[in-house]
């Protein structure tokens, strides 16, 4: 039996339903494979990219001004600017979320429909996030200090994490 | 235990033995956290990483020593793993393709059941896993939420009141979790309806992947359904949501092997034969086509028109059939021609069963 679409043999034999009533197919395997596989658009996954797609789609009503500007700015804590998360799709740091709530709501809203959180909540909250993103933002100010062999700064640096370090820890055993 | 000991055995989800296995394949729940005094994993220096690392191993540990969690665990350093070993723990579903491809510190913790797994300086810091066998997504949430408060007594999680559990990309924060359920669907395949199935699933918010997660295809007719949303909604209505659509997958599933089962047993029961036959006989077989086959052929279980394999058989042969499970198994590096011979001989010798049985049950000119 020859294939249906092509004149290979057909050794793929295929009950379609067409309205509800089954249509016999006989197709070769190449025919086959493509009367089987899912649309591209259907079997693309489309969540890794949604990020980013979105982040970079984030501008449209802004101005290239106003673009511009929200593109600078940059996260005090990790470094990263605007323009570099809409760019990969990922943030650097927890405090990111409170630093760019405001350019981060619409997009919150396009993925989730919601910007509040009404699930799990830890049991151990933390002892002032202030704490815990003063770290990040030490850690990379006193590698920096180091890259530019500015080493009293980074010893000091280094004391101020220590300090902190010690401090949650205490926190964590009571 | 080494990964060598692993590849001949197979993990507790594969066991088909979970409420609606001929179709469910398994319940996986994972949750997605970060600690708080660290920049997220793409921004993290390798000593942050090295450190992230030390805290939760260690923190592992202390649940191993108070006997809260089995002792019997694995830790991987992914990063030390040669490619093919990275790609066995992909196949296994231990870890996913992004941590297996990514780079500095990382590693995964999971126990001899591989019923979970926690993948460290994944995307996110944290990647807590529990896989189940079947529909068993409460069981499965369970699991999960318990470890996820055991590493979290001694550890402080990145999270805000307002937006919950932050986590490097904005499509998971909140919940940061993900549910999803693999199921197998041949006929809905057959029949082409597999498409509506798409359609209506992301009308509702929900994804469909394939076997292996994020921009895998559909090998195998095997399909993951899960959730997109992880803010605005509590863990079990996410998970509820998952849920709820799972028996009427199933549902049209059984219909549609019915309809076939009656309209057309003929080509049904002759596809199931060829797919058996070409598998028990091959001499070079791809991994694509291996697939392919082996789909068939578990339908043809299910429909009783195979009589003297099971199940479980059937989905280790779905797994060991992959590219780095073959090496494992066979015991060396082989080329993709090579691989191909290689598969053929295994499965020959696994399906190497009397062939009295085939016509036994189910054979219609016998009903």
């Amino acid at each position: 039996m020859k294939c249906q679409k092509c004149d290979r043999p057909a050794s793929f034999h295929i009950t379609d339903l067409v309205e509800g009533k089954p249509k016999e197919l006989h197709l070769c395997e190449e025919c086959a494979q493509a009367f089987l596989a899912p649309s591209e658009e259907d079997a693309a996954d489309v969540m890794p990219a949604m990020a980013g797609l979105l982040a970079q789609h984030l501008a449209v009503g802004e101005t290239a001004d106003q673009l511009a500007r929200l593109d600078q700015r940059v996260c005090p804590v990790c470094g990263i600017s605007f323009l570099e998360f809409r760019k990969q799709g990922r943030l650097g740091c927890p405090h990111d979320y409170v630093f760019f709530a405001e350019e981060l709501e619409p997009l919150l809203m396009n993925i989730h429909d919601q910007t509040h959180h009404i699930g799990k909540v830890p049991k151990r909250q933390s002892h002032g996030a202030d704490q815990q993103t003063q770290l990040i933002r030490l850690r990379r100010e006193m590698k920096e200090a180091v890259a530019h062999e500015r080493y009293e700064l980074a010893s000091e640096l280094r004391d101020k994490i220590r300090e902190i370090e010690a401090k949650s820890r205490t926190a964590e055993t009571e | 235990m080494n990964l060598d000991e692993l590849a001949g055995a197979c993990g507790e989800w594969l066991r088909g033995s979970g409420p609606e296995s001929d179709i469910v394949i398994s319940s996986r729940i994972r949750l997605a956290r970060n600690l708080a005094e660290f920049p997220f994993v793409s921004r993290a220096t390798d000593s942050d990483r090295a450190e992230i690392e030390r805290i939760l191993h260690g923190r592992i540990d202390s649940l191993i020593k108070d006997g809260k969690i089995p002792a019997d665990l694995c830790y991987v350093d992914v990063r030390e793993l040669a490619e093919v070993d990275r790609q066995f723990l992909v196949e296994r579903q231990l870890i996913s393709r992004e941590h297996a491809e990514g780079e500095g510190a990382r590693s995964v913790v999971f126990d001899h059941a591989e019923r979970f797994s926690v993948m460290i300086n994944e995307e996110d810091h944290l990647r807590i896993q529990v896989m189940q066998s079947g529909l068993d997504l409460d069981s499965a949430w369970k699991q999960v939420d318990t470890l996820d408060d055991l590493i979290e007594e001694k550890v402080t999680y990145a999270f805000n009141e307002r937006i919950g559990y932050l986590t490097a990309c904005p499509t998971n924060v909140g919940t940061g979790v993900r549910v999803s359920v693999m199921l197998h669907l041949p006929t809905l395949v057959i029949t082409r309806q597999i498409e509506k199935v798409f359609k209506s699933l992301h009308k509702i918010n929900l994804a469909v992947r394939g076997l292996y997660g994020e921009g895998s295809q559909a090998m195998g007719d095997f399909y993951q359904i899960s959730n997109q949303v992880t803010l605005g909604l509590t863990e079990e209505e996410l998970s509820k949501k998952v849920a709820d659509v799972v028996p009427v997958l199933i549902d049209y599933e059984r219909q549609a092997r019915e309809f076939l089962v009656r309209e057309s047993q003929e080509t049904l029961h002759d596809r199931v034969s060829r797919a058996y036959g070409i598998l028990r006989t091959a001499q070079t077989i791809s991994s694509e086509e291996t697939m392919h086959l082996l789909s068939s052929v578990r339908m043809g279980v299910n429909l009783g028109l195979i009589g003297n394999l099971e199940i479980p058989t059937i989905n280790k042969l779905f797994i060991h059939t992959q590219p780095a499970h073959l090496q494992k198994l066979s015991g060396f590096e082989l080329e993709s021609s090579d691989r191909n011979i290689e598969r053929a001989s295994y499965l020959r010798k696994q399906l190497d069963i009397p062939a009295q049985g085939d016509q036994e049950k189910g054979d219609p000119s016998q009903n």
